[in-house]
């Protein structure tokens, strides 16, 4: 496993899970938001929690645009959760006029009018961005409906199909939280680490 | 398809769990972190953690606690009162609490509602909203507070749909008449604060079987909170949701 993953100060407090997750894994974890580390660092997490525009606020203002966009293209290990995926797209209907990373091409919608929202729940998760297929715990409003190009996707259904993983070389992004999803959620990262790991000695 | 989710409740008074809970194969079966494990891997879907704390030191060790949780728990957890202002919420959220329950504090001031979803995003925000019948000859449910000895003008389900707009992604909606009762959710009220909000709706008070969980999931809540059913060991989390799962209600399994 990488001797350390940054994880991505984005000053709002869902960090504890994300942090536990890995120390109960065997990974040490350090917050940062300092755009160096987000070019060095052997595994990165983009976690996400809030609005759309505030993220890309965040992003912006600590000069993180740049070195995560490109680790992402480059397909460097790379964990976005929540908003973290709906960042690494081109933009979203919550906050319009904002640039997204446009890291994928296509743009993040809200759930439609018919199905209670925010989708909070575990729902069924099945496709190839995932070893296997299981339950994982969704909080969120807006979702992307298109595989971007060049990733492989996994998918749920809630009033329709829409993507709850997508991944490209080492870079895994998740709708859902897998620091939430119990053994299913942790199983998922555990692989996604001991891969990343691999591609660095490589 | 979103799975109805099944989440125990766990009241804890300075940092210990209180309420008779009976684990087997627990040796100390007031530890927090350890009945918040067994009831992760009996396939709880979530964990609500409601501190009931009369003092500054209790609610200092509530946090404490709530940090022994998250370092075993992979599931959400929300913890609930003793946030009486925003600053108690952010405490909560930062010691791993993912989402906070919010009720006196945000009858007294509305806008804490507003001023947290703003810092964290209204999926962290869960109003707890007590209803208790209205006993004058008008019809509906009213709000309480203060442990129920404080019975409000306000309605608890307009209450709701005004904690909507507000800012609360999620409502605890607790029926204060049939909480300890044993005799099932309050169907009515359940009903009348689903079609009033689009957000899920947590049904609490009342539960006893799986059959009182499945009248209140086709009522329209989005989860069931239980505490007694669980604690005494008459159930798990899994032997529940099987019964469930045979009434044709989905369950994650």
């Amino acid at each position: 496993m990488p001797s350390e993953v940054v994880i991505i100060d984005t000053g709002v407090a869902n960090n504890a899970s994300v942090r536990a997750m890995f120390e109960r894994l065997g990974a040490t974890t350090r917050l940062s938001r300092k755009p160096e580390d987000a070019i060095e660092a052997d595994a990165l997490v983009l976690p996400g929690v809030g609005a759309f525009g505030a993220g890309m606020g965040l992003l912006d203002q600590c000069g993180l645009r740049d070195p995560i966009r490109a680790r992402v293209v480059d397909g460097r290990p790379t964990l976005c959760v929540c908003l973290g995926l709906q960042m690494l797209f081109e933009e979203s209907e919550e906050s319009s006029g904002v640039l997204g990373l446009g890291a994928c091409a296509g743009r993040v919608a809200e759930f439609p009018q018919t199905v209670v929202r925010p989708q909070f729940g575990w729902n069924l998760v099945a496709g190839d961005a995932t070893e296997t297929d299981g339950y994982a715990y969704f909080a969120n409003t807006y979702r992307v409906t298109q595989a971007p190009e060049g990733w492989s996707a996994s998918w749920s259904d809630h009033g329709g199909r829409f993507i709850a993983a997508m991944r490209r070389g080492d870079v895994l992004a998740c709708q859902f939280h897998p620091e939430l999803s119990g053994a299913y959620g942790a199983g998922l990262v555990e692989l996604w680490l001991r891969e990343a790991e691999v591609g660095a000695t490589c | 398809m979103l799975t109805q989710r099944i989440i125990p409740c766990l009241d804890i008074r300075d940092g210990r769990v209180v309420k008779g809970v009976r684990f087997q194969g627990l040796r100390d079966a007031g530890d927090p972190a350890e009945l918040a494990r067994a009831y992760e891997e009996q396939g709880a879907d979530e964990l609500v953690v409601l501190d009931v704390s009369a003092t500054r030191e209790g609610r200092a060790a509530a946090l404490h606690t709530i940090e022994e949780i998250r370092r075993v728990l992979g599931i959400p957890l929300t913890v609930g009162g003793g946030v009486r202002a925003l600053d108690d919420a952010l405490a909560l959220l930062a010691a791993g609490a993912d989402k906070v329950g919010v009720n006196t504090a945000a009858v007294e001031r509305p806008e804490i509602l507003t001023e947290l979803a703003e810092r964290v995003g209204r999926q962290c925000v869960v109003l707890s909203v007590d209803a208790a019948a209205r006993t004058d000859d008008s019809v509906g449910w009213s709000v309480v507070t203060h442990a129920g000895t404080r019975r409000l003008a306000l309605d608890a389900v307009e209450w709701s749909r005004r904690g909507q707009s507000l800012g609360a992604g999620e409502i605890l909606l607790t029926s204060w008449d049939r909480d300890g009762t044993l005799s099932g959710y309050d169907t009515d009220l359940l009903r009348e604060v689903c079609a009033a909000v689009r957000i899920p709706v947590i049904a609490s008070g009342g539960a006893d079987s799986a059959v009182h969980m499945h009248e209140a999931f086709e009522a329209g809540a989005s989860a069931v909170l239980a505490a007694s059913i669980f604690h005494d060991a008459r159930h798990t989390v899994d032997s529940i949701k099987l019964e469930l799962a045979s009434q044709g209600v989905e369950v994650r399994r």
